[in-house]
């Protein structure tokens, strides 16, 4: 194949992925809307695919500079996007299975606490 | 480099986890796991790439290994208050890395024996190397911005639309110079610090209030340019995962401009926080006495209340005073007193980031109410008790045109019997707007730190249920 049937083809794909994109997402509660902000956040960290692509093949000092510095960002983002992502999710997670075990009104004085609660 | 059929294939199952990952992402119950699968998938992108390579081993290695060491340190330690300016910084890491791959590609092609940058070759380099430049240093501006490295208020010159319009025409003329002449190592230096350039010169004038606005739209840029990156060396995953990123990043941008009230152009042509002509900032509506209260009196008032509402804002949270409001709200429903949180969309510094900060301190999903359902209990609330909230609650959104954030929704608490704002001063908000609410006569002060102010109330009303 000729470079523009790759780059023809890499736009189909492309577009139709756009469309995918937009589908997805159109309905979020607003509350996720960090969360969904730093999740799609960790995964454009897929240029590190890229940046690994470009370590693979350097020319000359200047190329491993450049090189170097890519797969460390890269790698920055895929990290630490995943990891702050699933710090934020944790948190909810405890939260809404504890919620329906714990009416506020009942926390002061109820004589037994429901098993499983751990507070 | 051609990719064999099995990566391709594998590239297949990263993509579909992907998908399935930012699928489960939009829904409380499942986005936990849907970052895991989404983790899982780009695990399986990793080790397909890592299995294909057969050299640069020396290079990716310790970088990979310093990157993941600095991530996770910096990823586990920081506050949740500081989340916004987080995700800008990883964004920002992000749009860098799909720069400097561009210029890798750029520098491989054009120093090989046989240099061959053809047209496309050069335009694909050159749109990554674009629009990953204008992410990564639009997004530095934004983290130093939200850092207070740098003041939130827009910062403005004559002509800047002019000046980023010849910067880009400028840009357009290296870029068709370096497709022409199939390179130039000075040409593409002098691009991409363009492209920096325009990144800083976008985002500047940006006021502290639309910064989440300009992280989504950053957060798809790269998206876009991670997408067009794989043009650039042929791989459609990173097409794949990219435009989706690009595409939800521009949904969410729309989300938030929407909750703002501020189309997306606005944000960023129109500088927030300017003041409207002919108004000295001071506003004929923004004069009068302010009336303060102190931790006793309030306490006596919130203690025989009905139905109070706590508004949260990003005040609360640099206070850090999130379970000191939960410790609050608890001693109050003791007394039978109705307590609720009302979230504005905005509050804090993202959609969702404070739910975020609440969730942390234990405050149970059922009480927090968002904007639409909250309006209407604010004529029947006896109390409306602000903590560091401050433009969300402006009424100058509903009545005066001349408002930087007039037609933005904000939660109507001045109809409520009593507001209470807890303020460290009289110093304005993060947009700089200056806030008549505060000189309304059924609102009362209580200045000092919130999480001080929270504990002495707290411990005021558990004197009162004591009497």
């Amino acid at each position: 194949m000729t470079n523009v049937n790759v780059v023809v083809i890499g736009l189909f794909v492309f577009v139709l992925a756009v469309f995918l994109g937009l589908e997805l997402i159109s309905k979020v509660p607003s509350l996720l809307h960090t969360p969904l902000m730093s999740g799609t956040n960790f995964i454009h960290g897929i240029v590190l695919v890229g940046a690994l692509t470009i370590a693979a093949s350097v020319h000359g000092a200047l190329g491993a500079v450049i090189a170097v510095a890519a797969v460390f960002l890269g790698t920055l983002n895929v990290v630490g996007g995943w990891v702050v992502t699933d710090r934020m999710l944790g948190m909810f997670r405890g939260k809404s299975a504890a919620t329906p075990a714990r009416p506020a009104a009942a926390e002061s004085q109820a004589p037994a606490p429901p098993p499983g609660e751990q507070r | 480099m051609t990719i064999p059929n099995w990566a391709t294939l594998g590239y297949l199952v990263a993509i579909a986890l992907f998908i399935l990952g930012i699928k489960q992402l939009t829904s409380a119950r499942t986005a936990l796991r849907g970052n895991r699968v989404a983790g899982v998938g780009m695990l399986v992108a990793i080790g397909v790439t890592l299995g294909m390579l057969h050299s640069g081993w020396q290079y990716l290695v310790p970088a990979a290994a310093a990157g993941t060491v600095v991530g996770v340190v910096v990823a586990r330690r920081v506050a949740m208050t500081a989340m916004p300016q987080l995700v800008a910084l990883f964004n920002g890491m992000g749009a860098g890395a799909a720069a400097l791959i561009a210029l890798g590609d750029f520098h491989r092609v054009t120093s090989s024996a046989h240099p061959s940058l053809d047209t496309i070759g050069a335009v694909t380099i050159l749109l990554s190397c674009l629009i990953g430049g204008i992410s990564f240093s639009g997004s530095l501006i934004a983290f130093a911005k939200l850092q207070e490295w740098m003041r939130g208020t827009p910062i403005t010159w004559p002509l800047q639309h002019e000046i980023n319009g010849v910067l880009l025409g400028a840009l357009v003329g290296v870029g068709l110079a370096i497709t022409l002449l199939h390179g130039g190592a000075v040409l593409i230096i002098i691009f991409a610090l363009g492209a920096l350039t325009l990144g800083v010169l976008s985002v500047l004038p940006v006021g502290g209030a639309d910064m989440p606005v300009i992280i989504a739209l950053l957060n798809s840029f790269t998206g876009i340019a991670a997408a067009v990156t794989g043009f650039v060396l042929g791989n459609d995953a990173l097409v794949v995962a990219g435009a989706l990123v690009g595409a939800s990043g521009s949904i969410l941008t729309m989300l938030m401009s929407r909750a703002m009230n501020r189309p997306i152009t606005n944000v960023l042509f129109g500088a927030f926080g300017q003041l409207a002509e002919g108004d000295d900032g001071t506003g004929s509506a923004v004069h009068g006495n302010i009336r303060q209260t102190n931790a006793e009196d309030l306490a006596v008032l919130l203690s025989y209340a009905q139905q109070v509402i706590f508004v949260p804002g990003y005040g609360l949270a640099v206070a850090r005073a999130q379970h000191e409001v939960k410790e609050l709200a608890t001693q109050l429903e003791e007394r039978g007193v109705r307590v609720l949180y009302a979230i504005h969309p905005v509050a804090g510094r993202m959609p969702g980031h404070m739910n975020v900060l609440l969730a942390e301190a234990d405050v149970p999903y059922s009480q927090l109410k968002e904007m639409d359902d909250v309006n209407p209990e604010f004529p029947r609330t006896d109390v409306a008790l602000v903590i560091g909230a401050n433009d969300v609650v402006n009424p100058a959104a509903r009545s005066q045109p001349g408002s930087p954030i007039y037609g933005m929704p904000i939660l109507n608490v001045d109809q409520a019997k009593t507001v209470v704002v807890l303020k460290r001063s009289m110093r304005p908000g993060f947009a700089g707007i200056e806030n008549e609410l505060f000189y309304r006569a059924n609102t009362m002060m209580l200045f000092g730190d919130a999480k001080d102010s929270l504990a002495k109330l707290t411990a005021e009303v558990k004197l009162q249920a004591a009497a």
